[in-house]
């Protein structure tokens, strides 16, 4: 499901040179917060029960209170493909306001 | 609390976060949804994959019991908080000047 959504999305950087994975800084301060209160949620959810990983279908690589190694790149590649997106749509239609523009 | 309302609660969060806190206000445009509505349709098939092989199982008791795509309908809100927060975030630090290019 994580090579879809990086199959899915990262052409987009090669084709449209949306340039976003080229813009660390600009990634990094976009999704580490979002990964760090999203998994803060994840970690609450797995010590509350409310949702739980099939030990059989992920790599096997573990984290605290068995969170597979997938869930942790999940908060990096998923919120990666949104802001591929976003620079796609923005590409395509140049005239759409997002917010940055000068 | 319950997925049900961790969800919610994430949701009107983030909107509000958009809005007022750092006035990105991406849920007043048809960029930011145009976008989402893409991103959307890639988490439902993703969803639907995690989910209908039991890769991730939710305990029925803390969810409503609606599923779209054989996932809980709360992972729809899940999906919404943490890509708008990115992509408000996103347009943040492009506002204020870090690698506008």
């Amino acid at each position: 499901m994580l090579a879809f959504v990086v199959f899915g999305s990262f052409w987009l950087e090669i084709f449209l040179k949306v340039g976003v994975l080229r813009r660390v800084r600009r990634v990094v301060l976009s999704i580490l917060p979002t990964a760090v209160i999203f998994l803060i949620w994840d970690y609450y959810a797995v010590i509350s029960g409310h949702w739980w990983f099939d030990e059989e279908q992920v790599v096997g690589i573990f984290g605290p209170k068995g969170i597979p190694l997938e869930e942790f790149l999940f908060f990096i590649v998923v919120p990666l493909a949104s802001l591929l997106t976003i620079e796609a749509v923005r590409s395509r239609r140049p005239r759409w306001q997002f917010g940055d523009e000068r | 609390m319950t997925y049900t309302q961790l969800a919610i609660t994430a949701v009107a969060l983030v909107i509000l976060f958009d809005l007022f806190g750092i006035k990105t206000k991406l849920v007043t445009r048809k960029a930011y949804w145009t976008s989402y509505a893409i991103i959307l349709f890639f988490q439902l098939i993703s969803n639907w994959w995690l989910t209908s092989r039991g890769i991730l199982t939710y305990d029925e008791d803390v969810i409503i019991g609606w599923r779209i795509a054989s996932a809980p309908a709360e992972d729809i809100f899940f999906g919404f908080a943490m890509v708008t927060l990115t992509m408000s975030l996103w347009i943040f630090w492009g506002r204020r000047g870090v690698q506008r290019n």
